[in-house]
């Protein structure tokens, strides 16, 4: 109770009256781990809207709150940064837009500060450098409950008073003292009035400062939660540790790979249900094939990744809010460093096992950029849940399921992990292809800083949730939307007499007859081709396409296409469509993700090229190898 | 790089008064005395609270021994091997000489 009311006590400010606000446009800055994101949720709740700055990666949330005059004021989220010397892309971003050099971004009015009151001395360097900019500051130190608990204590006043500007204690988690933000919005525009400011130079002597502040405030630092180091104990053992690191990224595993599935197949079901009662009610033609064919496709194809996406980002949620990923990140470490990349990737590329959408997404927890990119890069190669059945399908078709070792173990089964492997193998090799070349990186090191545990909040897992859910939805949603469309309008043109035409004369096949010279090298023929052109819908589509293609009965297509594809593949050839589905980035909603994550299509299109290829030559070499041995 | 790194370790067996970071033991402590990091790293390190001056101590060791984790000022971060052993430290209770 006391430290509340010394944090009103420490926000009125001589003079204040209740003056009109000046304050339009508020930045909020904080370095990592300080609860800032918490805090702008807190105060902005679902008033929020994502953006990113012009020509970088960096992306921002801008929330809306109203001052007590009912004006609307706009809180600008910066990325967290330690220090305002623009070395790292997220500290140049919050300079820039500090300073009002970010183009489309008005200099802001006024900046709320949000420190970490449990380690300050580290956090007040930041202080210093934001204080210097003479902008309105409120300073915020988070986290009081903790440091209360924790047995620390600090003079908010003496500290307002050295730093010139108004400070706060208050928890972004319980919401204790957040009025005073509603005080500093309410309040009038002055410039901080520092008693003292580092001489500008070293961090060193920012930091003597720093600790001279706080000993001023009688800052007492306080211990570290003996729950904390309790866990530490087990998560980090030497035993015990990658026990649970296993057991948890199996159950992510599980979680993702088939409770996820049950959602997806229900919006599935229930879009087929639309797509029938769509028929029943609209004549037969063009109009209802494309809504049935075209848009509710679409939309399908959308919103089958949804329940994946969320179901990831809830569990990446519990584990990053807690700390937990901090010392999986940790654990996994050693082995992810063989590859060239760090602790903080793995997360990310076992998701892709199940799908690369949301693994790319989740490559956010990354905070060295190239790690980011060859993540993001790599991900895709991982064997997803769409290849299974194109997989299944080419390998039941040309390999009788010999039993190997006891009843467990099939040639197919073989064959299927084989593929597994290989897409690992490629996706490590090319991650040291690239840690050695493009995104060498000898600066960004291993450092991470350790968080206590603490416990999630749903406020903060719900927010992310929509927050991802709608980046999804509507930045690779709408790009997923037009190349199915995009697609539809390939396979039902030119219209033969106001009907779609058969497919082997429409847009489609003429691609696919068109890539055959191309493909031919590969033993695939025209048909396969146009699979391979329709599969960059999703790669399972392919399979239908051929069943359609083959003229089949869908009741049957199964094993009628496996006696097709016998037909028309040898086997060196079938060989080769399973190479270079493994390799291809045959995934229009991968290649949206990737742009939509790199903010620019230099990214997709590489990677695209770079697969592309790679799948086409390991192609190639298969076809020639097994048709060597194989007639 | 090698010469460095074996002249270290000599260094360690001789002299336990100054050495790397990676040299102490989970539970020691030590006295941050130079940061011999490109300076952007050291900036970094700098700014979670590595600091020369500063206190250390090897919270805890990563199954293998690799990542561990320092606490500086209450502060836990994790780094490896190759970072900590560009880290001088002098060792506590050892008079401090100028380095």
């Amino acid at each position: 109770m006391s430290a509340s009311a010394v944090s009103c006590h420490a926000v009125a400010r001589p003079g204040d009256a209740a003056v009109a606000t000046a304050y339009r446009t508020v930045a909020v800055v904080g370095p990592p781990n300080s609860g800032k994101t918490t805090l702008f949720n807190r105060l902005t709740r679902l008033r929020q809207k994502v953006g990113n700055f012009p020509g970088v990666t960096v992306e921002h949330h801008t929330g809306y709150v109203r001052d007590s005059e009912g004006h609307e004021v706009a809180l600008i989220d910066l990325p967290g940064v330690y220090s305002l010397s623009p070395k790292s892309e997220d500290e140049k971003v919050a300079v820039d837009v500090l300073t009002g050099q970010m183009a489309g971004t008005p200099r802001p009015d006024a900046i709320i500060l949000v420190l970490n009151s449990t380690n300050l001395h580290s956090h007040l360097v930041l202080a210093a450098r934001v204080i210097a900019l003479g902008t309105p500051t409120l300073v915020l130190l988070n986290m009081a409950d903790e440091l209360r608990k924790q047995g620390g204590h600090v003079d908010v006043l003496s500290l307002a008073r050295q730093l010139g500007t108004p400070v706060a204690l208050v928890s972004a988690t319980t919401g204790e003292g957040i009025v005073a933000v509603d005080n500093f919005l309410n309040s009038t525009a002055a410039s901080p009035e520092p008693l003292e400011l580092p001489v500008v130079g070293s961090t060193r002597g920012y930091r003597e400062w720093a600790v001279r502040v706080g000993e001023n405030a009688k800052y007492r630092r306080p211990a570290t939660p003996v729950w904390t180091q309790r866990l530490d104990s087990v998560f980090l053992h030497h035993v015990w540790g990658p026990i649970i690191f296993v057991l948890v990224v199996v159950s992510i595993f599980q979680m993702i790979f088939a409770v996820g599935q049950a959602p997806s197949n229900a919006i599935q079901r229930f879009l087929d249900v639309v797509g029938t009662w769509v028929a029943a009610y609209l004549p037969t033609g063009i109009f209802s094939s494309l809504i049935i064919n075209g848009v509710l496709k679409g939309v399908g194809s959308v919103l089958v990744f949804l329940p994946q996406i969320l179901l990831l980002f809830l569990v990446i949620g519990i584990l990053e809010d807690s700390g937990y990923l901090s010392r999986a990140a940790v654990i996994a470490d050693r082995t992810m460093s063989r590859v060239g990349l760090n602790g903080k990737s793995f997360i990310p590329l076992l998701s892709a096992y199940a799908c690369a959408v949301p693994a790319i997404m989740a490559t956010r927890t990354i905070e060295s950029k190239r790690d980011r990119i060859a993540t993001i890069l790599i991900a895709p190669f991982m064997t997803c849940s769409a290849r299974l059945p194109v997989y299944t399908m080419v390998i039941a078709a040309f390999l009788p399921d010999h039993r190997l070792f006891g009843p467990f173990l099939g040639t197919r089964a073989v064959a299927m992990l084989g593929l597994y492997v290989l897409g690992f193998l490629m996706a490590v090799s090319t991650a040291r292809l690239l840690k050695s070349t493009i995104l060498k990186s000898k600066d960004a090191p291993f450092i991470l800083e350790m968080p206590p545990y603490r416990w999630p909040t749903a406020q903060g897992l719900g927010l992310r949730l929509l927050d991802r859910g709608k980046a999804f939805l509507y930045r690779a949603g709408t790009i997923i939307m037009l190349v199915t469309l995009l697609l539809w309008a390939a396979t039902n043109f030119p219209l033969h007499r106001g009907q779609p035409p058969e497919v082997q004369n429409s847009v489609v096949a003429r691609m696919g007859h068109a890539i055959e010279p191309v493909i031919r090298p590969l033993g695939f023929d025209w048909k396969i081709g146009v699979g391979l052109v329709t599969s960059i819908a999703a790669r399972e589509v392919i399979i239908a396409t051929l069943g359609t293609l083959h003229g089949l009965d869908p009741e049957s297509q199964a094993s009628d296409l496996q006696a097709a594809l016998r037909h028309e593949l040898t086997p060196a050839a079938a060989v080769a469509l399973l190479v270079f589905f493994a390799f291809a980035m045959q995934c229009m909603s991968t290649i949206a993700v990737v742009r939509r994550e790199t903010n620019g299509w230099k990214w997709p299109a590489l990677q695209f090229g770079y697969m592309t290829v790679v799948a086409y030559v390991a192609a190639l070499a298969a076809y020639n190898i097994v048709g060597h041995f194989v007639r | 790089m090698i010469f460095n790194f074996m002249f270290g370790r000599h260094k360690k067996e001789r002299n336990r008064n100054a050495s790397a970071l990676s040299d102490l033991r989970v539970g020691e402590s030590a006295i941050v005395s130079d940061l011999k990091l490109s300076p952007v790293v050291a900036e970094h390190l700098m700014n979670l609270g590595i600091l020369p001056g500063l206190e250390v101590t090897v919270a805890r060791s990563g199954p293998g021994g690799d990542p561990r984790v320092y606490r500086v000022e209450g502060t836990e971060i994790a780094m490896r091997r190759d970072v900590s052993r560009h880290i001088h430290v002098e060792l506590l209770g050892a008079p401090a000489f100028g380095d």
